[in-house]
């Protein structure tokens, strides 16, 4: 393509391009200037910046959520194409992004309910928080490999920072230092891969990745072009690594203890669930671009990608699920439960790779590997609540004894039965325990774990290690209900609960959808469908 | 009609659920009025349920009330119920059971509230299961009786009771995600359903071109098969069960003893069997071989102890043993695949059925004692009691009625279940009969022991003497309706044993035939490969 037919195409697709559909993005960063020019001349004492947080994130929730309307349900790709192809808003970056946006409107409400800042410090705070939600979006809708770089790194830079945000604190401090040594070590590795691929296909625009594979490999198989495939190989190997630390996946998982140690609560809640949403919206992307499954090379490579991609989330859950006993402080409790979760994603991921490489299909025509994307998107959902929960409860508690250690909260249970009811449910639904979400979720990768498992007898084993690694979980999410229902009240036991209304009516609200997933999946599995559908990725 | 029995069904599953929300609104001082409004909610209930046993047909072997609503369309997952002469004697006993520990559950005064309202919840969970024909919505039932458990023996129960509700939360656990893995592996395998009619059908062969291959019934059967034979339980998967019994408070023991031991049987019944024909004939002699260990063991295990609920707990095991046996003794011809003596395999499926309903009426009758003692006098050990007899004539007077139907009295309900398993295990194994006997002679020791070192003697010198007072009228009416089932179904056992067996004698050709069949296929490979 010559420059002038680039400027050709881009006046013509550019100029079409609407504003419109970029709305929700754009009603964040002006909440991001707002909040931060809010300090100045003293308007912040009528509007307060979580006021501007909390507004604009509700506002571009609602943006989102009417523009789904609009989302071009078609198979005819040019139509979901944004700012000459840079973005694409089809029914998958739609669905991710309202879910990013909830869950920082949610988020936004927490550290407001439990004044996690203090009115000087708000407007950083929220500036930082709303600046990694615009990268995630961008994250969620990225069609080339700059823009999907760009994402990643805008969501990162601000999480270190608020990592560290209680400047005070030793360790908070060296949590941050390790999250940003690992991010840049990670995001270098992450370029490197990036622009092998690029390179190789000479092209970073992700429509483009499969003409140009068709172009390399045609019908020849792998071996046939031994320079390429050992090029790709390395470059993907390289981006999963990078992908691997985003979602704190073995053995790239180590800064994810430390980080949530060190942050605050509430902080914690957001890397473990807004980024890793997102960071599961453009791995997928990205690797359904790549392995095209009408090239049998790239075919073969992405059913040699999923095995390996299950071995690491066997790995990943195994890991997670065994550190997390021993722990006593929640959070750090929680972050090896993060992991052990992403294990669990992944090995949805992980079959998804491998039936898209075959025809096979359920009962209703639809492809098994789309049914493997369905399943992810509802363990996804669940996932955002169910963890919310857990760390809203760790949170509020904090603010009442200023304690993260198990040991200190033995008998508190009974001083607050609707905190405990909320953080049960939340728990159990982490196990997979019916009738909450989080079981419906777990059902639904098994499955598609079954279905692989027709193709390649190792998801057998991965199955068997997602089966056992549910009852390694059982014992440290029960530990905590053990200790704070169970167990009496002990000298080592910091004070008594009294949590406000509000706190409680905000957790029952967060609450009351796990269940609600759980036995009304009629209700959600449509948009989890809608969102994983053939006119998607 | 349909919508009837929908909402009939869906009632008897629902409303002790429902029930339990207004508990929330009532203030805490009113214990009293929290009581009696559970006890109106279990009497419901239990009424329902006569309703339903007034409602189904027992000539028909089929299915009846069925009723489906789909539920997860893209799933193919529906809200389906049903019942038979299988499942309706287990929904009364679990409703009566529910009812009679609800009336000995004036003995909790601690958090009463969250008591009744978990108590509440685990009843419609054992419904629940007991009703379900969708394999989905078994399984959700299944988890959702697991977590009220786990705080009512966590919060309400003795001293060791966090120790003893993690094991039982673990090993049922443990049971629940293998059958998680079996139920997904028969959704794949069975063309995408998890009816349970169709996926025995199926199994059964009664599907044309379909049919579960004999290796992936093997593996299905023992996925199962672990999962409730944990719950049954089957030695050695039941050391869960002295722990939880003995940790539990009273009432909670007796549904633990008279109803949740009979889902893992009833899990036999109506999932690992029908669904498995070949992979239970492959592992029938496993299944009698455990059985028979189970009894032995159980019976040894309850003649060593000192407490007395530790013992009782220790009896369950050896009487879950004969329903394992029961269901195991199905002999076949190794040349031809047939049946040889059928009817005792039926007979044995008949002893397996009537004795989780004997077992449900002694063993809640058995801990109810047990627990009426220990609320007077606050100790268990055995080596400290005597004279009871003299002090509390009444109480002594059916306590012995209720043991001696555990032991196997003839006239008395355990009797029918223990010596229909051994004459039908005699075809299967003469020697495993033997061995079986040989545990009712174990069970007449402990008892009589028990008996003698409880209630007879000159005089009570234990702690607490004063306290040895007669029964209240609330547990005298516990104690008499269950003394009079146990006489009523040992006198009387074709009360029970007639309804059930159209369902039974249905199930046993079905699986005869669909084992020939997988038989036969074997043989002719033979033939082949040997021509």
């Amino acid at each position: 393509m010559t420059f002038a037919e680039l400027v050709a195409q881009w006046l013509q697709q550019g100029l079409k391009s609407p504003l419109g559909p970029f709305a929700p993005e754009l009603v964040i960063s002006a909440a991001i200037v707002g909040a931060l020019l809010v300090r100045l001349g003293g308007f912040d004492r009528a509007i307060p910046a979580w006021f501007v947080a909390l507004g604009g994130s509700l506002l571009a929730l609602l943006l989102a959520v009417t523009g789904l309307d609009d989302v071009p349900r078609t198979l005819a790709v040019d139509d979901q194409l944004l700012f000459t192809g840079l973005l694409r808003l089809d029914p998958w970056a739609a669905f991710f992004r309202v879910y990013v946006l909830l869950f920082t409107a949610l988020i936004v409400g927490l550290i407001v309910l439990t004044r996690l800042v203090d009115h000087e410090d708000n407007p950083d705070l929220f500036a930082m928080l709303l600046g990694a939600t615009l990268g995630m979006l961008l994250m969620c809708s990225a069609n080339h490999v700059l823009m999907l770089f760009l994402g990643i790194e805008m969501a990162s830079i601000p999480s270190y920072a608020m990592t560290g945000f209680f400047k005070g604190r030793r360790q908070s401090g060296e949590a941050a230092l390790k999250f940003a040594v690992y991010g840049a070590a990670a995001a270098g590795i992450l370029l490197y891969g990036l622009s092998l691929v690029c390179g190789i296909l000479g092209t970073a625009d992700l429509q483009e990745f499969s003409p140009k594979l068709a172009l390399i490999f045609g019908d020849a198989a792998l071996g046939d072009r031994v320079a390429e495939t050992r090029g790709l190989a390395l470059g993907l190997i390289l981006i999963l690594a990078g992908f691997g630390f985003k979602l704190s996946l073995v053995p790239f998982h180590f800064w994810c203890p430390d980080a949530f140690e060190g942050a605050a609560a509430e902080i914690a809640a957001y890397l473990s669930v807004a980024s890793k949403g997102a960071a599961f919206a453009a791995l997928v992307r990205f690797l359904a671009a790549i392995f095209d499954p009408t090239i049998p090379a790239m075919a073969s490579m992405g059913y040699g990608a999923g095995i390996v991609l299950g071995g690491v989330a066997i790995l990943t859950a195994t890991l997670g699920n065994l550190a997390a006993y021993p722990q006593t402080n929640l959070k750090r409790l929680f972050a090896y439960s993060t992991i052990a979760h992403a294990g669990y994603l992944l090995m949805g991921v992980a079959a998804w790779l491998v039936l898209l490489s075959s025809s096979l299909v359920r009962q209703d025509g639809t492809p098994a590997a789309q049914r493997a994307l369905e399943g992810l998107v509802y363990y996804l959902v669940a996932y955002l609540f169910m963890n919310l929960v857990v760390f809203a409860a760790t949170a509020m508690i904090r603010n009442q004894i200023f304690s993260e250690d198990l040991r200190r909260w033995s008998g508190l249970g009974a001083s607050a039965p609707l905190l405990t009811g909320c953080l049960a449910v939340g728990l159990f639904s982490l196990i997979g325990v019916p009738p909450f979400g989080g079981f419906i979720g777990k059902l639904f990768v098994f499955s598609s774990l079954v279905d692989a498992s027709s193709l390649h007898g190792i998801f057998w084993i991965v199955l068997a290690a997602g089966a056992i690694n549910t009852v390694f979980s059982l014992f440290y999410y029960v530990k905590i209900l053990r200790v704070m229902v169970l167990s009496p009240r002990s000298a080592e036991t910091a004070g008594e609960l009294n949590v406000e209304w509000a706190d409680n009516s905000y957790l029952l609200m967060i609450t009351i959808p796990i269940v609600v997933l759980g036995l009304a999946v009629p209700l959600v599995l449509p948009i989890c469908q809608w969102a994983a559908g053939p006119w998607s990725l | 009609m349909q919508n009837f029995d929908l909402l009939l069904l869906t009632a008897i599953i629902f409303l002790p659920a429902t029930w339990a929300v207004p508990l929330l609104f009532f203030p805490k001082s009113a214990v009293e009025a929290m009581r009696w409004w559970t006890l109106a909610g279990t009497a419901i209930t239990f009424g329902l349920t006569l309703v339903l046993w007034g409602k189904v047909d027992f000539s028909s072997p089929d299915m009846q009330l069925v009723v489906a609503v789909p539920w997860i369309e893209p799933w193919n997952i529906a809200y389906r119920l049903g019942v038979d002469g299988i499942s309706l004697p287990l929904i009364v006993l679990t409703s009566g059971v529910c009812l009679l520990s609800m009336l000995a559950s004036w003995s909790v005064d601690k958090q009463v509230k969250g008591y009744l309202i978990l108590f509440l919840l685990l009843e419609t969970g054992i419904l629940g299961v007991f009703l379900a024909l969708d394999f989905f919505l078994f399984f959700i039932f299944w988890e959702v009786m697991l977590l009220p458990m786990y705080f009512l023996i966590g919060v309400w129960g003795g001293p060791r009771r966090e120790y003893a509700a993690i094991k039982f939360f673990l090993y049922t656990f443990v049971g629940s995600v293998l059958m998680l893995v079996a139920m997904l592996m028969l959704y794949f395998e069975g063309g995408y359903t998890f009816d349970l009619m169709r996926l025995a059908a199926i199994g059964e062969g009664r599907i044309d071109g379909l049919q579960f291959s004999r290796s992936f019934q093997i593996v299905t059967f023992w996925l199962l098969a672990i999962g409730f034979a944990i719950k049954l339980p089957v030695a050695p998967l039941h050391t869960w069960l002295p722990d939880a019994h003995v940790e539990a408070p009273t009432p909670i023991s007796m549904i633990l003893a008279g109803v949740l031991l009979k889902l893992g049987g009833y899990g036999f019944l109506r999932i690992a069997l029908p669904i498995c024909p070949y992979g239970t004939q492959a592992a029938a002699w496993a299944l009698v071989g455990f059985g028979v260990f189970s009894i032995l063991y159980g019976g040894l295990a309850a003649l060593a102890q000192t407490d007395f609920k530790r013992l009782v707990a220790y009896s369950s095991v050896s009487h879950m043993g004969f329903v394992l046996i029961g269901l195991g003794c199905w002999k076949i011809s190794e040349q031809t695949g047939m049946g040889v003596g059928l009817k005792h395999w039926e007979m044995g499926l008949h002893a397996a059925l009537f004795q989780m309903i004997a077992h449900g009426i002694t063993s809640t009758g058995m801990f109810f004692m047990v627990g009426v003692l220990y609320d007077r006098v606050h100790h268990r050990d055995l080596n400290r009691f005597g004279g009871i007899a003299n002090r509390m004539p009444e109480y002594a007077g059916l306590a012995a009625v209720l043991f001696f139907a555990g032991l196997g009295l003839p006239a008395l309900c355990g009797f029918i279940g223990e010596v229909f398993a051994i004459l039908a295990v005699w075809n299967y194994s003469p020697l495993a009969a033997v061995l079986s006997a040989l545990g009712m002679i174990l069970a007449a020791a402990y008892v009589l022991w028990t008996v003698q070192r409880v209630y007879l003697g000159s005089e009570y010198h234990g702690p607490l003497a004063e306290n040895l007072t007669a029964l209240l009228p609330r547990e005298r009416f516990v104690a008499y309706v269950l003394s009079i089932l146990a006489i009523v179904f040992g006198v009387l056992p074709n009360l029970l044993l007639s309804r059930m067996q159209p369902p039974l004698h249905q199930l046993v050709i079905r699986m005869d035939e669909a084992y020939r069949g997988l038989h036969q296929v074997l043989a002719s490979i033979g033939q082949a490969g040997g021509g």
